[in-house]
């Protein structure tokens, strides 16, 4: 049986008169102990997908399940069973660490001391603050602490809105290897991020824009369906240099990416030889081309053009 | 029952934590009982007063030493003639005159007749009314004790509509009012504050992710609030038997019952008000809009509602404030029982079950 199978799910909004279509049919399912990454940008629609799979909204059509449970049908069951934590930090600012822990642990009918073992690797970084109040904690502690009351009472299924924005890169990694751990206890995680570098950390992943799915694969597999050479550039006066390279026609696109622009050419005949053209006919300085292995961004970044 | 018992505790920390609130809550009803048990009342004491004797006999001389030794008024000054009246007026020093006509002791013994002119401040229409009635009474009194022993009566006209009518005591329909008032107050208003609290601050997002059944979550939140608010009314008793000499004439268990019904009443539309509102504003907004002044306009303890308009003494019926308002009184002051109550009682009854059952209907077990 699947953790969590969505089909054809579709959800609009109406605000005044327009209306925004959030998710716009959406299919993919998730199995079990699986970590399932859910990529897009801001506005992709990742939040109304996991309030509609956490049972706090209702999609215009379509069905989902998680744990073999409806989401409209069963939503006590699954409320029962699923751990979720939103987007933004929802925990009790007023409370303490420790209180909001009990809070969460007694609400499931459970206790800290119950299920210490599955929280216990995250909660000992935070144990030595768990008498100060939940509002007067760091970025990470937040998250920290958030995903102890998430996990408390022992989820069968993890939903994950965004845990990492707006948290710094050691705390960011150090998360990954908690979500690593927890997979090893075979819990099942659907995790959503704006960053593209996190999707290589999923089994799986399935990248979302603008409420449609562009792609559902694992990290491999999407960087595999990238099927054509991908080069990449560097120059003195990058922006100058990245207009004439998108000006050029044999050139499909050309993006920056950090320190270099990656160059994907219409034909793969074209290559090295067309980018040094370009750069010799600009009066380019100091230029370095080079042939590169593409990453996930450089998926999605073909993808939606599509 | 155990998440029950951890989600009050939960809410209750989270009264306590927020000192500048809980102190607000405590206080308030304390502060509303003294300012209109004292300052704001309407009765009036030690209103400033001038007397123009144009007699100066006996007689006169013992009226305006009664008049002025009484508490409800002070002697400002004596007046020598009627523009020195209306002057000290409009100077507002004075909120009464007293003007006794010539020959006013002569006039009584010989003719048994005689006059005394009252001329009051009737800027403030109620002031004015209920200074003359002081005024006239305490003439009265003198009458009554000329007249004790003698056979042919004298008569002073002032007419005489009322003597001291104890329901017209200040204190004692503010009491009942501020109590109405203050339940409104912390229950609908802070428990609809605090139900939207969770929504605004995205905590409702997850305590609806858990086994909780939804409207408990709601009823759990409201019962901190009730023992604030149960702890309000004993302050409020307290203070208006031991400081404002109100006494509690009626039975205390009662008033008690009575007070919890009408706080299921305030919380129950307090959940109503939660369900509409998105913002912590809007909630304060509305409470205040839709609780608050009609508990002030309608409840008829600021102004009497058989006054109004018959449109608004419609409205008036459907403020739950006003029933209470109405049995406190009757209970409190009056000291009736049961049997005089039990129509407000079972109008108070109905309408908690109306709108709690709207409230119930209308509760939204998601998000959206």
């Amino acid at each position: 049986m699947q953790a969590i199978v969505v089909d054809n799910i579709v959800m609009k909004y109406k605000v005044k008169k327009s209306v925004t279509d959030a998710l716009k049919g959406i299919s993919f399912a998730v199995e079990k102990g699986e970590i399932f990454g859910i990529i897009g940008p801001d506005g992709a629609g990742k939040t109304s997908l996991f309030r509609i799979l956490t049972t706090l909204l209702l999609a215009d059509s379509g069905n989902a399940s998680v744990d073999g449970f409806d989401v409209i049908k069963d939503y006590k069951e699954i409320r029962n069973r699923v751990g979720y934590m939103p987007g933004k930090f929802s925990l009790y600012q007023d409370l303490t660490i420790q209180e909001n822990l009990e809070f969460f642990a007694s609400l499931f009918g459970t206790s800290i001391e119950e299920n210490y073992d599955l929280v216990k690797e995250i909660y000992v970084q935070i144990e030595p603050f768990k008498t100060r109040r939940a509002g007067q904690l760091s970025g990470g502690m937040k998250q920290k602490l958030a995903l102890c009351c998430a996990l408390i009472h022992k989820p069968s299924v993890l939903f994950l809105d965004e845990p990492t924005t707006g948290v710094d890169a050691v705390s960011r990694k150090e998360f990954w290897e908690m979500l690593h751990r927890l997979k090893i206890q075979g819990i099942t995680i659907l995790v959503s991020t704006p960053y593209m570098d996190e999707a290589g950390l999923c089994d799986r992943v399935a990248l979302m824009q603008k409420g449609t799915l562009l792609s559902v694969n694992t990290p491999k597999g999407i960087v595999g369906e990238f099927n054509k050479p991908l080069w990449a550039i560097k120059a003195t006066e990058m922006f100058r240099l990245l207009n004439e390279v998108k000006a050029d026609p044999s050139v499909e696109s050309c993006y920056p990416f950090g320190q270099l622009h990656h160059v994907v050419f219409k034909s793969s005949s074209d290559g090295k030889e067309k980018l040094e053209q370009i750069a010799q006919k600009g009066i380019f300085k100091e230029v370095e081309i080079s042939s590169i292995e593409p990453n996930i961004e450089d998926c999605f970044m073909a993808l939606m053009k599509v | 029952m155990k998440q029950f018992l951890i989600f009050i505790k939960k809410e209750w920390l989270h009264i306590w934590r927020d000192r500048r609130t809980l102190v607000i809550l405590i206080w308030m009803p304390v502060i509303q009982i003294l300012l209109y048990g004292f300052a704001l009342t309407n009765e009036v004491k030690n209103s400033k007063i001038a007397i123009y004797d144009q007699s100066r006999d006996e007689a006169t001389t013992l009226i305006s030493n009664q008049i002025a030794a009484s508490r409800y008024f002070s002697l400002l000054k004596n007046v020598y003639s009627y523009d020195d009246i209306g002057a000290t007026f409009r100077q507002g020093k004075i909120r009464l005159a007293v003007v006794f006509p010539r020959n006013f002791r002569y006039d009584l013994l010989h003719t048994n007749h005689a006059q005394i002119q009252l001329i009051a401040d009737a800027s403030d229409p109620n002031t004015a009314n209920m200074l003359t009635n002081y005024a006239t009474s305490i003439i009265n009194d003198y009458q009554a004790t000329l007249n004790r022993d003698v056979a042919m009566p004298y008569s002073i006209t002032t007419q005489t509509r009322m003597l001291y009518n104890p329901e017209l005591k200040g204190a004692y329909s503010f009491v009942p009012g501020v109590m109405a008032l203050v339940l409104m107050l912390v229950c609908a208003m802070m428990t609809s504050i605090a139900i939207v609290k969770e929504k605004e601050m995205g905590t409702m997002e997850i305590i609806l992710v858990s086994p909780m059944k939804p409207f408990r979550i709601i009823i759990a939140k409201t019962i901190p609030y009730l023992f604030v608010s149960m702890l309000n009314i004993a302050c409020i008793l307290l203070l208006s038997v031991f400081v404002l000499d109100v006494p509690i004439v009626g039975s205390l268990w009662l008033l008690i019952g009575e007070s919890i019904l009408f706080t299921v009443t305030a919380l129950s539309l307090g959940i109503l008000i939660s369900n509409g509102a998105k913002t912590q504003r809007t909630a304060q907004f509305a409470s205040m809009m839709s609780l608050f002044l009609p508990t002030l306009l309608f409840s008829g303890f600021l102004f009497p509602v058989e006054n109004m308009p018959w449109p608004l003494q419609v409205i008036s019926n459907v403020v739950p404030a006003k029933w209470y308002y109405i049995i406190v009184k009757n209970i409190m002051i009056k000291g009736l029982g049961f049997s005089y109550v039990w129509k407000e009682t079972l109008i108070l009854v109905g309408m908690t079950v109306v709108l709690l059952g709207i409230s119930i209907k209308n509760f939204k077990i998601r998000l959206a």
